[in-house]
């Protein structure tokens, strides 16, 4: 097989492999830390080989048939490299590896029987969203969709002795599930329509206009639903603050390279097909930008420092949404892939400070930044990039987005995204603020970690520095009215102007400032989470109730009343024939005497 | 006479044996009563052995009256261990099998 086509298998079976060796081998899996030395060997060598196809530019497309069919295989598996795949496949690695390195060290007090867990969930995460970005097809690409889910509800349920974990892991899979539900209609529909799951095929038909299915913003609708699930976007991004129940470095994971990005690649990678329906993109943009900024305020009242960061990944998916929405994928996919390096970046920051500090509550920890300056020098760089200050990463990508979201004409969610832009440098600057230069005594002895931990930060950061400077030379991506880079500065200056003004100068009580009248509306409902949690909860446990109400109803009534019906007949009836039997030899003797007699009737007169 | 009327002498000696069978409280008359059934059906066959020159009927007369005189006798010897376990031979009363 050629080189170009056998490299990428390698990337995806390297995962597969170090998963199948720690699932099948439990000597192996229960040392804990072999099999954390197995899971990163594969994925370093993997990212090695995404990094040499990202270089080299590869773009292939190899299937192979799988499930046989009349006139052709129905489904078939195999690869679809390009610039987009690429991309994403450095990425997805590269985080991999950094995350597995670094849960070395967060993770380091674990019993090794469970380390060793933790690393077969982690290559099989690897592996299906490795399998998820290099599908040619709706098919394959569904079966790598479910498999992310599954991985990460093993992952955020990891600490499963945890109820809270738990039920964490429970609700991001169902979840996620309500949105796949919708996703596999849509493929099956689009199916049933053109007969192929082939995503070349779909665009060659798109491309020749031969798509003119009457059904297909309904497909579609249906096919984004599934982004919503993954992707977190309002009204189903409730799963993603409870997943911070897992691990920080699985929360990591699931918020940079996996799991939340699925929506966004799928959406990036039908393009052409939802460039058909454009009523579908204008409500993909606008969700996405409402998502942006509900998130946005909810990060505002939010004291946990891992939620703060959940609800931010919520509202930048929206931004990534939003332009996919606009038709400008390609901004939310360089929006992705800047965000998942200083995302990743700042949960495994938040891991060390929480590491550290032993509590999530920000206002709780203090002065963090004397105690561990390394991790609050390389948290201020991820804060930056996702405030969107130039010259880092999250600056250009971010302008990218606004930039493409306002030539498509989407006056709407542009204010809207403007001004999650300002509330995002506040909520970030917030927690830097009042986590590392609060006056407030830190708990505990604060101390910097390991090497394994600090490795991974310290090389997120470089990267995010140095592609932002590498977009600041090179001049990348969107480009926008004149106007719009300096309006994005002014919005995160104002933002941490205002967190500084609040948090560390005190000229403003926080407090005071919730309590002023449309303020305090807000803050209320956003503490609430605006009711959204309480109402799935209500709606689950009503119909969950109702449900088994009937259930049993049906069971009490009409399965056990059958039962009784018959087996109160059986006794009456066998009572009632009970009498029949006298015992009495006479009685019988008149049976049988006058059987013959009708008999004997019956035989002369009646036949 | 013809043959008629010994089949209808026959008919009326089963009937009257078939109703003490049915009628009769003590267990020794229902035994009477079988033995009036069995010898009606002697005077059948006798009466056909007769009148269709066949002495076959005969000869099974004579088994038949062979056999019940064993029939009877089994019969009576449970009349009476029935009488000495339960001291009585009221047919009404002997009801073990009802159900």
């Amino acid at each position: 097989m050629r080189l170009i086509v056998w490299l990428p298998l390698l990337v995806l079976a390297l995962p597969f492999a170090s998963f199948l060796l720690l699932a099948v081998v439990a000597p192996l899996r229960r040392r804990g830390r072999g099999a954390a030395a197995a899971s990163i060997a594969a994925i370093a060598v993997a990212f090695a080989a995404a990094l040499v196809i990202w270089r080299e530019g590869f773009r292939v497309t190899a299937t192979w048939a799988w499930l046989p069919g009349d006139g052709g295989p129905m489904g078939t598996v195999g690869l679809l490299v390009d610039p987009l795949a690429n991309a994403m496949l450095v990425l997805v690695t590269l985080v991999s590896l950094l995350v597995q390195v670094y849960s070395l060290g967060y993770l380091r007090d674990e019993p090794a029987p469970a380390l060793g867990r933790y690393y077969v969930y982690q290559s099989l995460f690897a592996f299906s969203m490795l399998g998820l970005v290099l599908a040619p097809s709706f098919l394959q690409m569904f079966v790598f969709w479910e498999l992310v889910g599954l991985c990460s509800y093993l992952l955020i349920g990891y600490w499963y002795d945890r109820p809270s974990a738990a039920r964490a892991a429970v609700k991001a899979f169902w979840i996620t599930k309500l949105g796949d539900l919708g996703f596999v209609i849509g493929i099956v529909m689009l199916w049933a329509a053109t007969g192929t799951f082939e995503f070349e095929a779909l665009f060659a038909k798109a491309q020749e206009h031969a798509l003119a299915i009457p059904a297909l913003g309904t497909i579609m609708v249906l096919i984004y639903l599934g982004a919503v699930g993954k992707s977190a976007q309002f009204p189903l991004h409730v799963w993603l603050p409870d997943a911070m129940e897992g691990p920080t470095p699985v929360s990591a994971l699931i918020h940079a390279a996996t799991m939340v990005t699925a929506g966004v690649y799928l959406m990036a990678r039908v393009e052409p097909l939802f460039a058909l329906v454009p009523d579908v993109l204008v409500l993909v943009g606008w969700v996405g930008a409402f998502t942006a900024l509900l998130a946005a305020t909810m990060a505002c009242v939010e004291d946990d420092i891992k939620r703060v960061l959940a609800y931010s990944t919520v509202s930048q998916l929206g931004y990534m949404m939003t332009a996919a929405g606009a038709g400008a994928a390609d901004a939310g996919v360089f929006h992705l892939l800047t965000h998942g390096v200083f995302k990743a970046l700042l949960f495994l920051g938040a891991g060390a400070v929480i590491h550290a500090a032993g509590t999530n509550d920000v206002f709780r920890m203090g002065g963090l930044f004397r105690a561990m300056p390394q991790t609050g020098v390389v948290f201020l760089v991820g804060t930056l990039a996702l405030a969107g200050v130039p010259p880092l990463a999250g600056f250009y990508s971010k302008e990218a987005v606004l930039a493409g979201v306002w030539e498509a004409g989407m006056r709407g969610p542009f204010l809207m995204l403007a001004l999650t832009a300002l509330l995002t440098a506040f909520y970030m600057f917030r927690v830097v603020i009042v986590a590392f230069f609060g006056r407030a005594p830190a708990a505990g002895h604060p101390h910097e970690p390991g090497w394994a931990m600090r490795g991974p930060l310290w090389l997120l950061a470089a990267l995010t520095v140095l592609l932002g400077l590498r977009f600041a030379t090179g001049g990348g991506g969107h480009h926008g009215p004149g106007w719009l880079a300096p309006l994005s500065v002014s919005l995160a200056g104002a933002g941490v102007a205002l967190a500084w003004a609040m948090y560390q100068r005190g000229a403003l009580d926080p407090a005071r400032v919730a309590a002023t009248f449309p303020l305090s509306v807000l803050d209320a409902m956003a503490r609430r989470r605006y009711g959204l949690d309480a109402l799935y909860a209500g709606l689950y446990r009503g119909f969950i109730l109702a449900f088994s109400r009937l259930i049993g109803w049906i069971d009490r009534y009409l399965v056990d009343g059958v039962l009784n019906v018959l087996s109160a007949g059986t006794l009456r009836g066998g009572d009632a024939l009970r009498r029949m039997q006298s015992g009495r030899a006479q009685d019988y003797v008149y049976g049988v005497a006058f059987g013959v007699l009708f008999v004997m009737i019956w035989a002369q007169w009646w036949r | 006479m013809g043959l008629q009327a010994w089949l209808t002498l026959a008919a009326l000696v089963f009937a009257i044996g078939l109703f003490g069978v049915l009628t009769r409280r003590n267990a020794v008359g229902i035994l009477l009563g079988i033995e009036l059934m069995l010898n009606a059906v002697n005077i059948n066959l006798v009466a056909f052995a007769r009148f269709n020159g066949d002495l076959a009927g005969m000869v099974f007369t004579l088994f038949t009256i062979a056999i019940t005189v064993a029939e009877v006798a089994v019969g009576l010897a449970i009349v009476i261990v029935i009488f000495r376990v339960r001291r009585t031979v009221e047919a009404d009363r002997l009801d073990l099998l009802r159900g």
